[in-house]
């Protein structure tokens, strides 16, 4: 490597976002670290979804500043770019809390539109491909290949044209994280990628997951409530309650602040200021 | 014994005589209400124009009377059937000999459409219809690009037909163009059209979509009616050119077709020229589509029916994408369009109303969206049950709204309704219609 990797690939700065007169995230900053597991959690309603929909292009934020820092690339302001330029321009990726695959087509073809921008330009904005020139079908035959890798890795390989609305749960949930990982991101973003599956599916999310950031070097974004999975996987958690940052650091550190016992158990308000305050 | 009877059998099946009485006296009772004005009265303007009227009840109670009876019936024939969906009506046998004949169904229809002009070559209602139907066939296949594929309901499709249509007339009556130069700009003004409307509309669904392409195309007919010092207004262009084969007309003068292939003329010459020119644009147009629907851009049309906001999540402009599929949706009409001019030789607003949105629409709908052949089959059902009916007078317009309810109660997702997979590792597999979803703007 010749260039330096840089230490941190999103920096969250003074993040705000309101809606009418509720403030959903309040002055939030963190920062997630390159080819590391960032872990956001919080109850529910804390705002991560809030935070994920603002770095993913969805909503513009109120306020604050989002910098994206890829390996060989320029400093991008994600709150100036929208939508699909956040997944084209700057490879950040992401699920979506209900998985919204595309159910009506096969498990390929959900990975083969997810190499849509790099298709295109191969089949030369389609007028190329119209005619079949030979380099187009040579840019079809590797996306195939790229889906077949992620199929394979997935555990779909068998199930590949089988139209993703018949998949079970826990195959879709792995699909949508396939799909994401085929548009080659820097960083992918995933909300509660384990919620609804048991045991045995958790512990290979945490596998697979894993497995994307040591070998295909994706730094990872992740809002989950299943513990086990976060406290397995996470080089570094973000604690969120009522829009506002509570708590940060390992997951050890974060087990153990009692501000998040706090905001975790529901205690009263005494109780809690009385946790902060010899928590502080 | 009566009373006994609903023991026999079980509960959930027959639900008693006092329940289907109770229904068919429900029924007759919405029958009587319904029919009191429409069937029990009848006005007419007299003589004088004063408003006269006379009564018909005996028309009325045997009908509110073959209600009564047909609820009866109908009710009875349920319990005998059982609930609905517990036995195939269709033995599985038959089933998978329909699906064996599927797969020649399409090779088999387009050797026949090959061959109509050899078969029917004396016939000439035939040939005209054929021709009718294979525009239609085309204009579903372009609509098809927008609303089967992109899940984009387009009501205003008659608006690129016209564009495309007044394109060729302009033309070629002004400047005295050829129709093979005029077809791919008729074409390409259409598709301009079709982004124009795209613009506006890319930020509207479903309802609101459909509302703004249905007053699209009623603004293209306004525009042309009444831009009479270009368009002739309600009065049309006329005198349109006839197409050439290379340059040689097809007519009975000394450089005609005929005098120099040296064979005698005949008027039916230039009705299989146009049958083979529109069946070579239909076929042009499905090819493309086909083409398309295996290149990103047809993938990306088909995820954003399926989910626009997974397809901006995963990088796609759906501005860009929605526009192409306007466009070539457009661009199909557009030269469906200058067909149509040349065919003709006449045009006028008239021929571009709503009613031929609607049509066409039906044709994609009936189809199976998204389903080439469906679509063509629809094409023949519906153009074809139109001449089929013309006997039948004032009943056509009844019959066949029967027939399409009829239909889109037993194939709710149309002729076709399953979706063939665009890419394969092992095995192509047809998914189901319940899976696809229909797009929602």
């Amino acid at each position: 490597m010749s260039e330096p990797i840089p230490d941190t690939i999103l920096a969250v700065d003074h993040l705000s976002m309101r809606f009418g007169g509720i403030v959903a995230v309040n002055d939030l900053s963190f920062v997630a670290g390159t080819r590391q597991i960032t872990a956001l959690i919080g109850p529910n309603g804390a705002g991560k979804t809030t935070v994920f929909n603002c770095i993913t292009g969805f909503y513009k934020p109120t306020g604050g500043r989002l910098r994206l820092t890829r390996e060989g690339a320029a400093e991008i302001a994600l709150e100036r770019l929208n939508d699909f330029r956040i997944s084209k321009q700057a490879k950040v990726a992401r699920t979506f809390q209900n998985i919204r695959l595309f159910p009506g087509m096969t498990a390929l073809e959900n990975l083969m539109v997810a190499q849509h921008n790099a298709l295109m330009l191969a089949s030369g904005f389609t007028f190329l491909g119209l005619i079949g020139v030979p380099s187009y079908r040579a840019a079809e035959k590797r996306a195939i290949d790229l889906s077949k890798f992620w199929l394979q890795r997935i555990g779909l390989l068998d199930r590949a044209d089988d139209a993703a609305g018949n998949l079970p749960y826990g195959d879709q949930r792995r699909l949508e994280i396939a799909r994401a990982m085929c548009t080659e991101p820097a960083l992918l973003c995933l909300d509660e990628p384990a919620a609804g599956l048991n045991a045995r599916e958790s512990a290979s999310l945490s596998e697979l997951l894993l497995s994307i950031r040591n070998e295909q070097g994706t730094s990872i974004l992740l809002i989950e409530h299943d513990m086990s999975v976060v406290m397995e996987i996470s080089d570094h958690v973000v604690v969120m309650d009522y829009g506002v940052k509570i708590a940060e650091g390992s997951p050890q550190h974060v087990r153990d602040d009692p501000k998040v016992i706090a905001a975790y158990l529901g205690a009263d308000e005494e109780e809690a200021i009385a946790v902060m305050e010899s928590g502080t | 014994m009566t009373a006994a009877a609903p023991d026999k059998s079980p509960a959930t099946r027959a639900p008693g005589i006092p329940y289907i009485l109770k229904k068919a006296l429900i029924s007759a009772a919405v029958a009587l209400v319904l029919f009191s004005l429409m069937i029990g009265i009848r006005t007419e303007a007299g003589p004088t124009g004063q408003l006269i009227y006379w009564t018909r009840f005996g028309e009325l109670f045997s009908l509110v009377a073959a209600v009564f009876g047909g609820s009866i019936v109908i009710e009875l024939a349920r319990q005998w059937l059982g609930p609905p969906g517990t036995r195939q009506l269709i033995p599985s046998s038959v089933q998978s000999g329909l699906a064996f004949a599927g797969q020649f169904a399409a090779p088999a229809l387009l050797i026949f459409a090959l061959l109509v002009p050899v078969i029917f070559y004396n016939q000439r209602y035939i040939l005209d219809l054929s021709i009718l139907v294979l525009t239609y066939v085309m204009l579903g296949w372009g609509l098809n690009v927008v609303v089967g594929l992109a899940g984009l309901l387009d009501l205003g499709y008659v608006a690129f037909y016209a564009v495309g249509a007044y394109s060729y007339a302009l033309l070629a009556t002004s400047f005295g163009w050829s129709f093979w130069v005029c077809l791919p700009l008729a074409g390409i003004l259409a598709s301009l059209w079709g982004v124009m409307l795209g613009f506006p509309v890319l930020r509207l669904r479903g309802d609101y979509l459909a509302i703004v392409t249905l007053a699209f195309g009623e603004i293209i007919r306004l525009v042309i009616i009444n831009w009479a010092s270009l368009t002739g207004g309600p009065n049309g262009v006329s005198g349109i050119p006839r197409p050439t084969l290379f340059g040689i007309p097809l007519t009975p003068g000394e450089d005609g077709l005929a005098a120099k292939l040296g064979i005698p003329f005949s008027p039916t010459h230039r009705i299989v020229f146009l049958f083979y020119i529109i069946l070579a644009l239909a076929l042009l147009t499905n090819w493309v589509t086909i083409r398309l629907r295996r290149l990103p851009i047809g993938r990306a049309w088909e995820a954003l029916r399926e989910d626009e906001v997974a397809c901006r999540a995963l990088g796609i402009n759906t501005t860009t994408t929605k526009l192409t599929a306007f466009a070539t949706g457009a661009m199909f009409g557009g030269f469906a369009g200058a067909f149509f001019a040349t065919r003709q030789g006449f045009i006028s607003p008239e021929s571009f109303t709503f009613q031929e949105s609607a049509l066409v629409l039906a044709i994609v709908v009936l189809g199976g969206m998204g389903s080439q052949l469906g679509v063509a089959l629809a094409a023949i059902a519906m153009i074809g049950g139109f001449e089929l009916f013309r006997g039948l007078e004032q009943y056509r317009m009844l019959v066949f709204g029967v027939a399409m309810v009829l239909l889109m109660i037993w194939r709710p997702r149309g002729l076709i309704g399953h979706r063939a997979p665009t890419v394969y590792l092992k095995q192509a597999q047809a998914i189901s219609s319940d899976l696809v979803k229909e797009g929602h703007g």
